[in-house]
């Protein structure tokens, strides 16, 4: 069965992005409206996450929508071994669309197939999370005017990190350079280098996050460095401070940066860092709402 | 001449040659020969000046479809697929890698849906030449050496 889903980011082309960016800015200059008046959306968090949940409802509950859904595995019929096939048509008999998380890779992929409504995926395991992507993309393109031709420096854990790899992705499209910094246990991955050069993106590698790394640079986008990540823990003990973000630092930088991180923080960013203007992740995070109300219209052809 | 005989001969049917013999057993399973009710033999660790050893199958009164034998390009590029019509060799195919692979090959990440759902397995040929293939459930890429049968 084929619908209208979103599963990963490489689903939406340059186009369809900046269409969908548009989208959320009308739904920011007006996110109470009654376009999902009748439509029934479900959550179904596989796997607990309070944040994205929470914007992804509140995205459909400012628009009219009703939710229905789990929070937690343990309360749905996947405890009593139910097929994830037979959990999504049913509960596709009921939606109109699908919101999943779950803790296995390519379980939104598999859903989207099953599925007789649309799915957006919230996230697979290590995999996708593709409405993350289109609200760092929504950041971007609000403060900056646009996603054409900016520098953007990643810093922190780009190993691992998704969202990272997914934003390097999306920001393809748009002639970026890029800027990564991280420790050598946790360099940018091989094939998204790889990547880079076969699209003639520019960009640089530096192990130190410090003023001059950043003077040129439009978006600072900062990421957790995962204590889990390190097998040896004096060489987390080492790095763990040199990629937290002070304000000091950013006194030489430019006007127009701005400062993004997926969220949750911790040691990473300063709290002296909250109150300078050029942070935004607090609005990041709000603007995921708007980006998810764009996303779940346009896959139900409201808008 | 010598070399021909040691696998009976074919009067119609198709011939795989050139397969590297230590994967003779996956390639009957690719093709799922153990539940044909065709006549099939097969030779193993014969000589090959190209591959040392090799393992030829003949299969009685049997044409595959062009998909069904590519493959065989995952574990075997080189083999060749020898058409015979009253023993006559009329055609030679060679093999292409498909760019979609379905339910053949077990995707090696255990935290992938198609290890943990009764399903298909489905990999897209990322890249011919160095022979990378992306799972499209949970999208890890892995190169050839890394194939593990279904």
């Amino acid at each position: 069965m084929t619908n209208k889903s979103l599963v990963s980011i490489t689903d939406y082309s340059k186009e369809k992005i900046l269409s969908i960016l548009d989208k959320a800015a009308a739904f920011e200059a007006n996110p109470n409206q009654k376009i999902l008046d009748g439509k029934v959306i479900a959550t179904l968090f596989f796997e607990p996450s309070t944040r994205t949940r929470l914007s992804f409802e509140t995205a459909v509950n400012r628009l009219g929508g009703r939710v229905i859904g789990f929070s937690d595995a343990a309360t749905s019929s996947s405890s009593k071994g139910e097929t994830l096939k037979d959990t999504i048509i049913m509960v596709s008999n009921y939606a109109d669309l699908i919101v999943m998380r779950h803790p296995i890779e390519g379980a939104a992929r598999y859903a989207s197939e099953v599925s007789r409504v649309p799915i957006i995926n919230a996230r697979d395991g290590a995999n996708q999370h593709p409405t993350q992507t289109m609200l760092d993309l929504y950041s971007i393109k609000k403060t900056q005017g646009t996603l054409e031709n900016l520098s953007i420096t990643m810093v922190g854990d780009l190993k691992y990190g998704r969202t990272v790899h997914s934003l390097l992705m999306a920001m393809s499209h748009f002639n970026p350079t890029f800027n990564f910094i991280a420790p050598n246990e946790l360099k940018m991955p091989d094939e998204y280098k790889m990547f880079c050069k076969s699209k003639g993106i520019k960009f640089t590698e530096l192990n130190e996050l410090n003023e001059e790394a950043i003077s040129d640079t439009d978006i600072l986008y900062m990421t957790r460095v995962q204590k889990e990540r390190f097998t040896d823990l004096f060489e987390y003990e080492k790095v763990k401070n040199v990629y937290t973000l002070k304000n000091k630092l950013l006194e030489n930088t430019k006007e127009n940066l701005r400062i993004l991180h997926p969220l949750p923080r911790v040691t990473e960013i300063d709290a002296d860092v909250d109150d300078n203007p050029k942070a935004y992740y607090f609005t990041q995070a709000k603007n995921g709402v708007f980006a998810r109300q764009a996303v779940i219209c346009d896959l139900l052809g409201l808008v | 001449m010598e070399k021909e005989l040691k696998v009976a001969a074919l009067k119609n049917g198709t011939v795989i040659d050139h397969i590297p013999s230590e994967i003779l057993f996956k390639v009957i399973s690719i093709l799922k020969l153990e539940n044909v009710p065709n006549q099939v033999t097969f030779g193993y660790n014969l000589e090959s000046q190209k591959l040392g050893r090799k393992a030829i199958i003949k299969v009685a009164d049997r044409y595959f479809e062009q998909e069904e034998v590519n493959k065989i390009a995952l574990l075997a590029p080189n083999a060749k697929i020898n058409i015979i019509k009253d023993y006559v060799l009329v055609e030679k195919k060679t093999l292409v890698l498909p760019d979609e692979i379905i339910d053949t090959v077990k995707c090696m990440n255990p935290k992938c849906i198609t290890n943990n759902e009764p399903m298909q397995t489905k990999f897209k040929t990322e890249n011919k030449e160095s022979g990378l293939f992306k799972c499209h459930y949970c999208e890890r890429i892995i190169n050839s050496e890394e194939l593990v049968l279904k």
